[in-house]
């Protein structure tokens, strides 16, 4: 670092330092930097400004005017992304399953030039018997099921009957023997106890349907599309650390909508960053305009912990460290019994409970004090 | 194989459903089956639902055979001349009820040019298909559908004559329309419900100006003039009520001025009003808290202690008196007797309420205002020929609302009362508004129902030419004496010693959580605590053992109730909601210990 920079080192953040330095004549380097610092302490947020409930009116008066919003691709059918207000609750409620999960998948040269962006995308899809077969026979007499597969789909999702075989045969277990002829599979019942006769056949015939034969688990549909000048597959479903493992997919770039997921994968400080860049997302795309620092915030409080905990009652309200706080949020009586069990302390230190008591609030003119000496 | 259902249970299958719902209709028309049955076929679920049971909206249509309506000339000569009534018609199948089930097997056509082949019923009237209140909006086919809704609904709440015999009536809380007139432009729904006989508006001059600003976000503003010869002039009723209650031991309610040393005796100011019967005299004038009717019960419940002290066994005050904030006149007494045999006495309260600021008043079109100025007539802005208007209507008010139908009353009454006549503004039927121009033009004025006026003020003339006319008002009873409510201090609830709730009880005016989060977002730290210091209360806290201790005032003495009196106790200020909650912390049988310490 240059040494006129240097009193700023712990003053500003490295990365506006960096940009001074790069930008600006070494002459004027401590100039321009006395006026950044100032500049910087202006924007800085005061001491006692009740951050939290600015962030939480400036994203919830924006909230009530979303509109319920699904976001479809053009040409898919079955393929939308839940977006708008239950989009940003389902984030924020910390929710474990999400109603649509989505990957951006994107992919190493040469691959995503287009050419075999549609076998890459067919490789990475779920494939399930179901989809392959033409035709099921069931012969009652012998407790067999005669699978004719599909020609033309083995070849366009390039699977060998033989590989169909093996996968039925593994998905089966127990339940069945699998022979495979020419382009038709042989299922036979093996009789047991308590599965045999014409039910076990058709819990049989239902069940070879949902065999997984070929792709990621979970990745229900695949859409390969262009943006600007490279192809990337949207995925309907999720399973990053499956696809992270394919030597074609570029794993610095590829994203998937749950949160928790890329926790997994990623760990915590991904997982915040997703909350942000989702939830902001939404409200970029209803129009609406909510500094980025309301949900950095936010974000921040639900991976506090280096978990993420959703801001509901067994989230993070069941964090604080007021009892009196809690209690007054839900189910006051259980939140007063079991802290006196504990024999918890509250502390006064928050908002919530001041009001209750009616003493001033820990924020803005209620937080300095004059004290004064007596004398003799 | 379609499934039956008879009124909503199942009943079995048919093979050929349109045939079977076919033969269900005939035989309603022909009278072998009850005309109140209806029948319809869902193709989709194939099912059919045959209804007879209660409570389903049906409303009557012309019956259509092959392209022809069944109702013929020869039956509506004969209706004219008496010979066939409407139950004739159903009888004989010309006229038959749909409900909304049937309504869905059905295709009405609108007129009898448009009917075809394939309609199986013609509307009877366009008008048919509003309810009654509905059909009394005029030139309703001008209109959105969700202002005609709301239109109707004001309808609903307008001040009129509510019945004729309304000085017998002890109604609660009705309003009385002095002056009531009918309105220039009708519908045909106005002579079909005798409107005539109890009308709910008045017919005045509305000019569609803004002025001084005093008429934005729907205000209107009204001429002092107008109101001083009684337009929107309403008398309010309310009675008082009360009876002689019998209690067990033989003890009893008394009606009568009560004795002085009765307890909970107000002022003797308050029973000036009461007559020797205890009941005030009809004329009288009553205002807030002046007592209508002196009543006096027996003591309550009492407790061991005080079954034992002189005063408890004096009987207590629970006269009637009129709520805060009313005043008016007595209007009517009556003493009866309920079923029990009990000594029942109503007292009729009459207020008239004259049109003030804050009072509301809506065209037939839904365009609902409340008042924002009156104007003193001189000040009123006047046409060339000098008629001023009674009342001023926002432009801004219409745009957006696409409320046409309130622009043509205004020329159509504008076109009646230059005419003389009445005008039919009835809903798919009504005189043309073409029509209406034409003879506003030949009456000698601008065929677009503008005129040029004078500021009332400076006399100058305006340089846009107003649109101006006669139109039918209403005053509905949201009146603002009813409503108007403020507190600065005032009657505070017994268990949490926080201020009352509601207009009745005096009660405070919420300053509720989001309210609070400003407060916080703003860092106004002390001014929210100022704000919620209305259940401040000063405790004393024992610092041995953190519960609250007592204060003996009579002997001035602390003490704690659990280390007793050598123990250092502490004044603390909290809410009195915080000391209640400590005390259900106790009765959860959790020990709530409070830690004191120097704030600084
Ligand atoms: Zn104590």
């Amino acid at each position: 670092m240059h040494k006129d920079l240097e009193e700023y080192a712990d003053k500003l953040p490295l990365k506006l330092l960096q940009e001074i330095e790069e930008s600006c004549p070494a002459g004027k380097l401590k100039k321009v930097a006395k006026k950044v610092f100032e500049e910087y302490t202006i924007a800085r947020i005061d001491a006692g400004e009740a951050v939290g409930l600015i962030s939480a009116e400036s994203i919830g008066e924006p909230g009530t005017q979303m509109t319920l919003n699904t976001f479809h691709y053009a040409g898919v059918a079955e393929m939308n992304v839940t977006m708008g207000l239950p989009r940003i609750i389902e984030i924020l409620d910390g929710r474990k399953s999400i109603a649509t999960p989505s990957m951006e998948i994107f992919l190493k040269s040469p691959h995503n030039k287009g050419k075999d962006v549609k076998e890459l995308a067919l490789q990475i899809k779920e494939t399930k018997l179901g989809e392959l077969v033409s035709e099921y026979g069931m012969n009652i007499v012998d407790l067999k099921i005669d699978v004719k597969l599909n020609v033309d789909r083995l070849k366009e999702f390039d699977i060998a009957p033989a590989v169909v075989a093996k996968a039925v045969e593994k998905g089966m277990g127990a339940d069945a023997s699998v022979k495979l002829e020419g382009d038709s599979l042989t299922l036979k019942l093996k009789e047991k106890e308590d599965n045999r006769g014409l039910n076990a056949l058709y819990r049989l015939k239902e069940k070879c349907k949902d065999v997984f034969v070929k792709g990621i688990k979970g990745v229900r549909q695949v859409l390969p599309v262009k943006r600007k000048d490279e192809y990337l597959i949207i995925t309907f479903g999720s399973n990053l650390k499956k696809v992270f493992e394919l030597d074609f997919v570029d794993t610095e770039r590829t994203t998937t909508n749950d949160i928790y997921e890329i926790s997994e994968v990623l760990g915590v400080e991904a997982a915040r960053q997703a909350i942000i860049d989702e939830v902001f997302r939404v409200i970029e795309t209803q129009g609406l305009d909510v500094d980025i620092r309301h949900i950095m915030l936010v974000a921040d409080t639900m991976t506090a912990s280096g978990e993420i905990k959703g801001i509901t009652r067994y989230g993070v309200v069941s964090e604080k460290a007021s009892v009196l706080a809690r209690a007054s949020f839900e189910t006051p009586i259980k939140h007063v019994i079991n802290a006196a069990l504990k024999g918890e302390t509250d502390l006064l230190n928050s908002v919530v409970e001041n009001v209750m008591l009616n003493q001033t609030v820990p924020v803005g003119t209620g937080l300095p004090a004059l004290i004064t000496k007596k004398g003799k | 194989m379609a499934e039956v259902y008879v009124n909503g249970k199942f009943a079995g299958l048919v093979d050929n459903a349109p045939d079977f719902v076919q033969r269900v209709r005939q035989d309603r028309r022909s009278g072998v089956l009850s005309s109140e049955v209806n029948v319809y076929y869902d193709s989709v679920i194939d099912q059919i639902h045959v209804e007879g049971s209660r409570g389903r909206c049906r409303r009557p249509l012309i019956v259509v055979k092959d392209g022809m309506p069944a109702l013929t000339e020869r039956h509506v000569k004969q209706l004219q001349k008496g010979e066939l009534s409407w139950s004739d018609l159903v009888a004989q199948g010309v006229i038959e009820f749909l409900d909304a089930g049937e309504e869905e097997n059905a295709l009405v056509a609108f007129s009898d040019q448009e009917v075809t082949p394939e309609h199986t019923h013609l509307e009877i009237s366009p008008l048919a298909m509003l309810g009654v209140v509905t059909g009394l909006i005029p030139y309703g086919d001008y209109i959105q559908s969700a202002r005609l809704i709301i239109g109707s609904r004001n309808l609903k709440q307008s001040i009129g004559m509510y019945a004729t015999n309304f000085p017998l009536r002890m109604d609660m809380d009705v309003n009385l329309l002095h002056y009531p007139q009918t309105p220039l432009v009708t519908s045909m729904m106005h002579e079909l419900s005798d409107y005539d006989a109890h009308p709910s508006g008045q017919n005045i001059i509305v000019a569609i100006m803004s002025y001084k600003g005093y008429n934005m976000e729907d205000a209107v503003i009204i001429n002092r003039g107008s109101i001083e010869r009684g337009f929107g002039r309403s008398t309010y009723f309310r009675p008082a009520v009360t009876e002689e209650l019998r209690y067990s031991g033989g003890l009893m309610d008394t009606i009568g001025m009560p004795d002085k040393d009765v307890k909970g005796y107000k002022s003797e100011r308050d029973y000036r009003l009461l007559e020797d019967d205890g009941i005030v005299h009809p004329e009288a004038k009553v205002k807030e808290e002046d007592v209508i009717i002196g009543k006096t019960s027996p003591p309550r419940f009492l407790s061991n202690l005080e079954e034992y002290s002189l005063a408890s066994n004096i009987r207590r005050e629970s006269s009637v008196s009129l709520r805060h904030g009313e005043e008016g006149v007595v209007d009517f007494v009556a003493l009866t007797e309920n079923e029990e045999g009990n000594k029942l006495v109503q007292v009729r309260i009459r207020d008239q309420r004259v049109p003030e600021i804050g009072d509301k008043f809506v065209s037939r079109h839904g365009q609902k205002g409340v008042v924002g100025l009156i104007v003193p007539e001189a000040n009123m802005p006047f046409t060339a020929s000098g008629v001023v208007p009674d009342l001023l209507f926002s432009p801004h008010g219409i745009p957006s609302r696409m409320t046409i139908s309130h622009l043509i009353e205004l020329v159509a009454g504008k076109t009646a009362a230059l005419g003389g006549r009445m005008v039919d503004g009835t809903i798919f039927s009504g005189e043309p508004e073409e029509q209406i121009r034409k003879e506003l033009a030949a009456l000698g004025f601008n065929e677009r129902g503008t005129e040029t006026m004078y500021n009332g003020i400076t006399g100058e003339m305006y340089e846009a030419k107003i649109y101006i006319g006669n139109m039918y008002y209403l005053k509905l009873k949201h009146m603002v004496a009813n409503k108007i409510h403020s507190r600065a201090r005032g009657p505070i609830q017994l268990l949490t010693r926080q201020p009352t709730e509601g207009r009745a009880k005096e009660g405070g005016l919420r300053l509720g959580e989001m309210e609070k989060d400003t407060f916080v977002a703003h860092g106004a730290s002390l001014l929210l605590k100022e704000r919620f210091d209305s259940d401040r209360t000063i405790v004393p806290v024992c610092e041995g053992c953190g519960v609250i201790a007592i204060h003996d005032t009579l002997k001035d003495k602390r003490y704690c109730p659990i280390c007793g009196e050598n123990v250092e106790i502490s004044d603390i200020e909290i809410s009195y909601a915080f000391k209640l909650i400590l005390d259900e912390f106790k009765s959860l049988g959790v020990y709530p210990r409070l830690v004191l310490k120097n704030k600084y």
